[in-house]
């Protein structure tokens, strides 16, 4: 008999860096399973890891960029998306995720999301929605629910809130979804599905923060939470995304709402030098000159 | 290890005499150098270098594109470069102060690449379609945290596009960006520019790593301080991030790996100061001021020191190409030789602070100031180098 | 030409081809005939406009300070940019102006002046757009100071593709106009 206990192992674990755990995530903080889920996506699509880079912003979910093993780079606050921009024109035989946070993406870089959505620049924008800041410690940020108390909105949020989805498609997304850190295999399969797909992809994962706007607004645990999204999400693929706004502790629309094929900024580009350029022109698929 | 110099790739070179304004010229320098990737946003007196590249990048399978703002801009190209492209963003006066946080970035991230500022007079919306040079500091110490930069500074087209390869090649060498600093009057002045062919133009090439997937650590540094590059696909799965970080890019928060990383970042540039500095030297020999400048005003300069000859006075002259890091070992040279330095800015004193700080007093230092919006007359740099030798 | 470097001014307004006009001088004196030339413009809102504006300054040597103050020749094509720019030539200075689009006054002593039915000759070659190389070849008669063959060389490598001869003959009716003003003068 041996004397050597087989350690039980994530089967993602060779997808992480391990080396680097444990991760900074607060226990209940539903970015983990969000990573999780990606990581299966990456599995079952059987994405090529070499050629897949992943791209965050700063925050919470900005750190999603250090944990995962693929080319990954954890940039500045607010501009993973220009970063991955050009990356993805630089060379567009990668696959390039952004991950980050609510803040990160459509408070400071907001813009940023705007146009790379706009131009149909062909990557994928995963956020994870927590309705706060959390490195910071639990500040407002676009997406905060209405009334919901933040550290700098101690009476009360009183802004109107961002829905990302109608922001995403009135944009000109090609792809809109949203899953909570509760819908598992959702999110996971909704992930492997965007992956598979070209253009500007946007999936909004609606995810706990318990050490933070949870416990402010005496909201409860991390189980809390998950009971919360479970018990109030609604199935609705062929919502309209005007309709998918969120209210604090409301009904939450989760789904598929955006799937279009459109062509993408390399092709609009490419077909719009050929017409004008005609045969002086060739065709580009990524920069080649030897450096 | 330093790399072997290679040959520009013919494709992108221009061969052939031609009459461009700096800005253009810039843009050449910069295809002749390798760059495929541009991205920008248009901005007085800065566009026309981005407006060439639009033109000229379908030609030569390169990529532009016009980011919705400067902050895009600045990070956008660190996508191009990590994707294994050589590239740079353009941009003047409130689009240099908005790419400021990305200059630190790219300090921190070892990022080879070049930043054009076509300065203006400023501050704020300043003088848009007019020179200046009150950049210098920001493009020296513009972004938080202590770092070290390179600036080149052009005083004609034909520079702006030498230069351009220079700054490139010296981005690549040092793994840091690189400030090309022109102004008004020289982006926008048509002169000749001398193109030469491909094999005569030279070029540093990019140092790539010769490890193996998982064996590759980003930011281990070679004998010269500067670590060794990969591009996004090569199977190296590493991580990079713009916080304080070890050999491996992890991030770590403490004084200690703090301590080796700002020193690191910091001396690969100091201590090759030397080799950086680029200097054009006339008359220093036996002169009793020398007059050091650096861009347009090296050319006003030159036309006051004409003046000041031809009265027979003893003047020399010291252009700085490159500015940052500042020739201080060439002036602590000549410091026990001269009796005074003159340094004409179009600004109102930023470089001759660090001129003050070599000289220590040991001669006198005078500064002709210039708001912007126009050159120095001659006359007022003469009648300054004159009352300085009284 | 003498070592002094001769300083240009050439007024007129927005979509006269002022600035190529300047161009093409600056390029055949520095790239074809070998010597050195530098070219600054206006730009801004400013510039647009009325009375828009190229200075070239040619020289044997390379040219340092690269702004004109005090033109040696002062080359109009429209009446607000003579008024806006004449009382900057040099007192000694040349003035070439197009005659149907410019009255000079009287105020300006001591200069010699030139003149040219320029938008004519244009016309005549059936493109009124072409008045700025008239002009050019006017300048290039009157002043000396750019070979023929370098003007004509500058003007191909310069106009839009498909219109190199009727520019080439635009530039020799203002040359030959120049030639035949200068040898009546003298």
């Amino acid at each position: 008999m041996s004397t050597e206990e087989k350690k039980p192992t994530n089967p993602i674990e060779p997808l992480l860096r391990m080396e680097r755990m444990p991760h900074i995530w607060c226990p209940g903080c539903g970015i983990g399973t969000t990573v999780n889920c990606f990581a299966r996506a990456l599995e079952d699509t059987k994405t090529d890891l070499d050629k897949t880079a992943l791209v965050s912003g700063i925050g919470c979910t900005g750190r999603v960029a250090g944990y995962l093993k693929l080319d990954s780079f954890h940039t500045t606050h607010g501009r993973p998306i220009p970063f991955a921009t050009g990356l993805k024109l630089a060379n567009p035989k990668l696959n390039v995720v952004v991950y980050s946070g609510d803040g990160d993406l459509f408070a400071i870089g907001g813009n940023h999301f705007i146009h790379a959505a706009r131009r149909n620049i062909d990557i994928l924008v995963i956020c994870v929605n927590n309705y706060t800041y959390g490195m910071t410690g639990g500040q407002l940020t676009p997406t905060t629910p209405y009334s919901a108390i933040a550290s700098t909105a101690p009476y009360g949020n009183f802004e109107k809130t961002f829905n990302l989805p109608y922001l995403a498609e009135s944009c000109g997304a090609a792809f809109v979804a949203r899953w909570t850190s509760y819908h598992v295999r959702q999110t996971a399969k909704c992930m492997a599905e965007a992956l598979g797909k070209k253009g500007f992809r946007f999936i909004e994962i609606i995810s706990p923060c318990p050490t933070l706007y949870q416990r402010r607004n005496k909201l409860g645990d991390g189980l809390a939470f998950m009971k919360y999204l479970k018990e109030n999400s609604v199935r609705k693929d062929d919502a309209q995304t005007k309709d998918v706004g969120l209210d604090f502790q409301g009904e939450i629309t989760v789904g598929k709402f955006v799937d279009r094929e459109m062509p993408t900024f390399l092709d609009d580009m490419n077909r719009r030098l050929s017409e004008t350029m005609g045969d002086k022109y060739e065709k580009y698929e990524g920069i080649k000159t030897k450096i | 290890m330093t790399n072997k110099m290679i040959t520009a790739d013919p494709k992108g070179v221009l061969t052939g005499s031609h009459y461009l304004d700096g800005d253009h010229a810039c843009c050449e320098g910069a295809l002749a150098a390798g760059c495929r990737f541009v991205a920008g946003y248009p901005i007085t007196p800065s566009t026309e270098v981005v407006e060439r590249f639009s033109a000229r990048c379908p030609q030569v399978g390169g990529m532009f594109i016009q980011m919705e703002d400067e902050i895009a801009s600045s990070i956008a190209i660190y996508g191009g470069v990590w994707a294994g492209a050589k590239a740079m963003t353009v941009t003047s006066g409130p689009g240099f102060s908005l790419m400021m946080e990305h200059i630190g970035l790219g300090v921190m991230l070892e990022t080879p690449c070049v930043f054009v500022n076509v300065q203006r007079g400023g501050p704020s919306t300043g003088l848009p379609t007019l020179p200046g040079q009150a950049d210098m500091m920001q493009a020296r110490w513009g972004s938080h945290g202590d770092y070290e930069i390179i600036a080149l500074s052009p005083n004609s087209p034909q520079e702006a596009f030498d230069l351009t390869i220079e700054a490139f090649n010296l981005s690549e060498q040092y793994r840091v960006p690189v400030m090309m600093m022109l102004d008004e009057c020289v982006g926008h002045m048509t002169e000749k520019v001398i193109i030469p062919k491909a094999e005569e133009i030279k070029i540093y090439p990019r140092r790539f790593t010769k490890a193996k997937p998982g064996e590759y650590l980003p930011y281990k540094p070679g004998p010269d301080m500067v670590p060794d590059l990969v591009k996004v696909g090569d199977g190296h799965r590493f991580h990079i991030t713009g916080l304080t970080h070890d050999e491996r890019g992890y991030p770590v928060m403490n004084h200690i790996c703090q301590d080796q990383l700002v020193r690191r970042l910091m001396d690969k540039i100091n201590k090759n100061a030397d080799k950086i500095t680029h200097l054009e030297e006339d008359g220093t020999e036996g002169a009793e001021c020398v007059v050091v400048s650096y861009g347009i005003t090296s050319r006003i300069a030159a036309r006051a020191i004409d003046m000041a000859r031809a009265e027979g006075l003893k003047v020399g002259h010291i252009q700085c190409k490159v500015v940052w890091p500042f020739p201080a070992k060439r002036i602590l040279e000549l410091v026990p030789k001269v009796k005074s330095f003159v340094m004409p800015e179009m600004n109102m004193g930023q470089v001759v602070l660090e001129l003050e700080r070599i000289v220590k007093g040991q001669a006198q230092v005078s500064l002709v100031p210039h708001a912007g919006g126009m050159v120095h007359e001659p006359e007022v740099i003469l009648q300054a180098i004159k009352q300085s030798l009284k | 030409m003498s070592k002094a470097p001769t300083e240009i001014r050439i007024g007129g307004f927005g979509g006269q081809g002022v600035i190529l006009s300047g161009i093409i001088i600056g390029k055949a004196f520095s790239i074809y005939d070998g010597k050195h030339a530098t070219l600054t413009q206006a730009f801004g809102p400013e510039a647009r406009g009325s009375a828009c504006s190229a200075q070239v300054i040619l020289s044997a040597e390379p040219v340092l300070y690269p702004y004109v103050a005090k033109p040696d020749t002062l080359v109009v094509m429209s009446q607000e940019a003579y008024t806006k720019f004449s009382p900057d030539l040099k007192k000694d200075g040349v003035l070439l102006y197009e005659e149907d689009l410019v009255q000079p006054d009287d105020t300006i002593k001591g200069i010699k002046s030139y003149s040219i039915p320029a938008t004519r000759f244009a016309e005549e070659l059936g493109r009124k757009l072409v008045l700025n190389i008239v002009m050019v070849g006017f300048f290039s008669a009157i002043s000396n100071l750019l070979s023929e063959k370098a003007a004509k060389k500058a003007i191909t490598a310069s106009v839009p593709k498909g219109t190199e001869e009727l520019n080439l003959k635009a530039f020799k009716k203002g040359y030959e106009y120049g030639k035949k003003l200068v040898a009546r003068s003298s």
